[in-house]
């Protein structure tokens, strides 16, 4: 059904950005998201696009250009990391005010300081409440998949979308990537939707004015409406995209889950790891279970709860720093359950903070840890006590 | 072209705005957009410009318009160029219904905006050869926020961030010379003018229009609030700032600078600051030696 | 959907008079001294001088802020600040 090309998370990007064949691409290079520019850059070069590729002085001003640009009828797209997602952030937000479906390939990286140029989702949790659609992807296929899905999405809502994958886990990794034919992503996703067009001159339009207060909040309702539309939109596009790719893409992926006394909840390509675990413990009898997350913007809170069920013990893996708060996965995960009547035995971890490698011998032994304390759950119960 | 045939022309921007009494850029907004021939949008920074003339659910503006944030009207200007060049390219495009041409990118921001927080974005704008005109409406501090100085705000002005008392004297600073900033960036059309000098504005505008690339003309604006004088005096402030050659009119084309509108006799430049409240602490005795270095530097720039 | 972020009535600010901005003194035109330079018509900020086809024929006094300005710079003192009730 496709063919299939040996890419790197990055090469996946920068495919099928060719593929989407955008109108205007800034570009602006950082650690470890320049080769998704580069490899685009040199599409443009070959004539491969017709995009017209800015190089900008700063991801603020990249940002800042593909929203002149979406807000001018074209579709813009650009690729950003760490310091320069952290440099963006009132642009986000002016982008999602502005309900422009600008898509943006973010390959994760720890923030400064101190400098680390490895992966965490300091970065991208960091601005988990600027009003993007956040698509967790754990390997190159992934990433292939969900940056096609992920314009969809963001003209299905008219709000922005960001597609991330770790950085040199997944961006600098090579695996085959089945990929579809170039006429089949044109039609699929069509020509550009955008809710209005700067370039209108018969009836000349003011974009982003001065309004006062109950115009403001009129504006974040919608807007907040239109993020959580993406949770059912997602269901629909992801089920149009698997006719072409034979590949469904779930809001969660659960491995195991249905009969878990244990499960961790993660995202990313760490999702790998604790799969494997999963199966190697699962072979020994043991009772554990996965919730890879994929949407994690709008969180899919249902979804989540849902796949936790009756499970008593439940981690959650964050892959960021958290500095005197609950760290995001978790604090989400939490609230989503709470007020459905779950109330599992919750427990949080950190890990791969900096580009830290975590090995299974560590999941292993937080699976083990869990499972401690669901026996020692089921115990108590029994003893009435 | 003279003053009655230009007031035929279109200003595009609508009566109503919520500037000040006296304010300039109404005047200098008017008098360069009268100056188009063909469809156009407008980029803005955030500042006096955008809060008058967007006031939920009104606008003045009679053509597109689009702000962004105070920094980036560069950045801006360059995707609704990169939008627009596509479209040409793309055959069957919808979005141009008046015309498959090319349109105009005009670009508004004060001086903050420029000189400050903007010029990274604008000078990367520059260095690109984005073809857009970008028009500084200088009124030389950061006025829609209550008066705080900028790095236009001259030598010895008072502002709310370069006050006068025991240990202040207004602002300690010379005004960063933008002129020379945009010649560095050799582009192919640099002015500066005046809302006193109506045609001299207008010219400069119509000719920065037809020519491709990026064009940078800086115009005073002098504030009643800010510059502390009573607003009819407003014109009247521009025309001393051009006699005493503190603000000379010229225009260079590919680097070559010429005056426009020459100042034979310079008036001496105390006409133009007596005027000024924020200028009042320097016509004191110990203050002198400030007024000394405007000139100075006055005469070092003609 | 887009609500607040766009406003698509150009021109709408004509809603606002700002006329009633003023403060107790207004331009008053003499046509008689006027030789319609358009002086007045360019320098003013509201676009408050009415002037069509090289002739000027009055204030639209729904705009006029009362700043002075086109009284001040008149070449033939055509305008003067009077009360304005």
């Amino acid at each position: 059904m496709n063919k299939i090309r040996a890419l790197t998370g990055g090469q996946a990007s920068a495919f099928a950005m060719r593929q989407i064949n955008p109108g205007v691409v800034p570009v602006y290079p950082i650690t470890p998201q320049t080769p998704i520019v580069e490899f685009f850059a040199k599409y443009a070069a070959a004539g491969d696009v017709d995009s017209e590729v800015i190089t900008v002085e700063s991801e603020h001003s990249a940002l800042s250009c593909a929203i002149g640009a979406a807000a001018a009828g074209v579709r813009a797209m650009t690729a950003t990391s760490s310091q320069g997602l952290a440099l963006m952030f009132e642009m986000l937000y002016i982008a999602s005010g502005l309900r422009l479906p600008i898509v943006m390939s973010v390959a994760n990286r720890s923030l400064s300081a101190p400098i680390n140029i490895h992966c965490d989702h300091s970065d991208s949790l960091g601005v988990r409440s600027a009003g993007w659609v956040q698509i967790y992807c754990e390997n190159p296929q992934e990433v292939y998949d969900s940056t096609l899905l992920a314009v969809r999405l963001a003209e299905g809502a008219q709000t922005p979308v960001m597609v991330l994958q770790d950085g040199f886990i997944t961006s600098h990794c090579v695996e085959g990537v089945k990929i579809l034919e170039d006429e089949i992503v044109t039609e699929y996703i069509g020509k550009y939707r955008s809710a209005y067009n700067l370039l209108n001159h018969e009836k000349p339009l003011t974009v982003n004015p001065t309004v006062p207060d109950s115009i403001y909040a009129e504006a974040k309702a919608e807007q907040e409406k239109a993020i959580k539309s993406v949770g059912d939109l997602f269901i629909a596009e992801s089920q149009s995209l698997a006719e072409l790719t034979g590949r469904p893409l779930k809001i969660c992926e659960a491995y195991g889950t249905d009969d878990a006394e244990a499960i961790l909840v993660v995202q990313s390509s760490m999702a790998g790891t604790v799969r494997s675990v999963v199966e190697d413990l699962r072979k020994k009898g043991l009772p554990v279970g996965l919730i890879k997350n994929r949407l994690y913007r709008p969180f899919p809170d249902k979804e989540i709860s849902r796949l936790i069920g009756g499970c008593p013990v439940v981690g959650v893996i964050d892959r960021t720093a958290a500095f005197g708060e609950y760290p995001p996965l978790y604090s989400d995960v939490l609230a989503s359950i709470y007020d459905k009547d779950i109330h599992p035995y919750m427990e949080s971890y950190q890990l791969g903070l900096g580009g830290t490698d975590v090995r299974a011998e560590e999941i292993e032994a937080i699976f083990m840890n869990l499972l401690d304390e669901a026996k020692g759950l089921k115990a108590s119960k029994n003893h009435g006590s | 072209m003279d003053l009655k045939k230009l007031a035929e022309n279109n200003s595009y921007l609508a009566k109503g705005h919520r500037t000040c009494q006296g304010c300039a850029i109404p005047i200098i907004v008017r008098t360069a957009l009268r100056a188009l021939d063909s469809p156009a949008v407008i980029v803005c920074a955030t500042g006096c410009l955008q809060v008058t003339t967007t006031p939920y659910p009104q606008t003045s503006w009679e053509l597109p318009y689009m702000h962004s944030a105070l920094e980036n009207v560069g950045a801006t200007a360059a995707g609704i160029e990169g939008a627009n060049i596509f479209q040409q390219n793309k055959s069957g495009n919808i979005a141009l219904k008046k015309s498959q041409k090319e349109i105009k990118i005009i670009a508004f921001g004060g001086d903050g905006a420029t000189y400050d927080i903007g010029l990274q974005s604008l000078s990367a704008a520059f260095e690109r050869g984005q073809n857009f005109l970008y028009l500084c409406y200088d009124n030389q501090a950061y006025m829609n926020t209550g008066v705080q100085r900028s790095s236009a705000t001259p030598l010895g002005a008072w502002t709310t961030t370069s006050e006068r008392g025991v240990n202040g004297k207004g602002k300690k600073e010379i005004r960063k010379s933008m002129t020379e900033i945009a010649l560095a960036h050799k582009l192919p059309y640099i002015a500066q003018a005046s809302p006193s000098h109506i045609l001299d504005l207008y010219e400069k505008v119509k000719k920065a229009l037809g020519i491709k690339g990026p064009k940078f003309i800086n115009v005073l604006s002098p504030c009643p609030l800010g510059w502390k004088y009573s607003p009819e005096l407003t014109v009247k402030l521009a025309n001393l700032a051009v006699n005493t050659r503190f603000w000379p009119l010229f225009e260079a084309e590919n680097g070559r600078v010429k005056i426009t509108v020459p100042v034979e006799n310079p008036l001496p430049l105390i006409e133009f600051l007596k005027p000024q409240g924020r200028f009042a602490h320097l016509f004191k005795d110990k203050n002198s030696e400030i007024i000394k270095s405007l000139e100075i530097g006055i005469e070092q720039d003609w | 959907m887009i609500n607040g972020i766009i406003i698509n009535n150009p021109g709408s600010t004509r809603e606002e008079k700002t006329g009633k901005w003023r403060t107790g003194l207004k331009p008053e035109w003499s046509s008689d001294k006027c030789r319609h330079c358009a002086v007045c018509f360019h320098f003013c900020p509201e676009n408050a001088i009415i002037f069509s086809r090289e002739k000027m024929t009055g204030l639209d006094y729904d705009y006029c802020k009362g700043c002075g300005i086109c009284v001040f710079e008149c070449p033939f003192r055509a305008l003067k600040m009077v009360r304005d009730n």
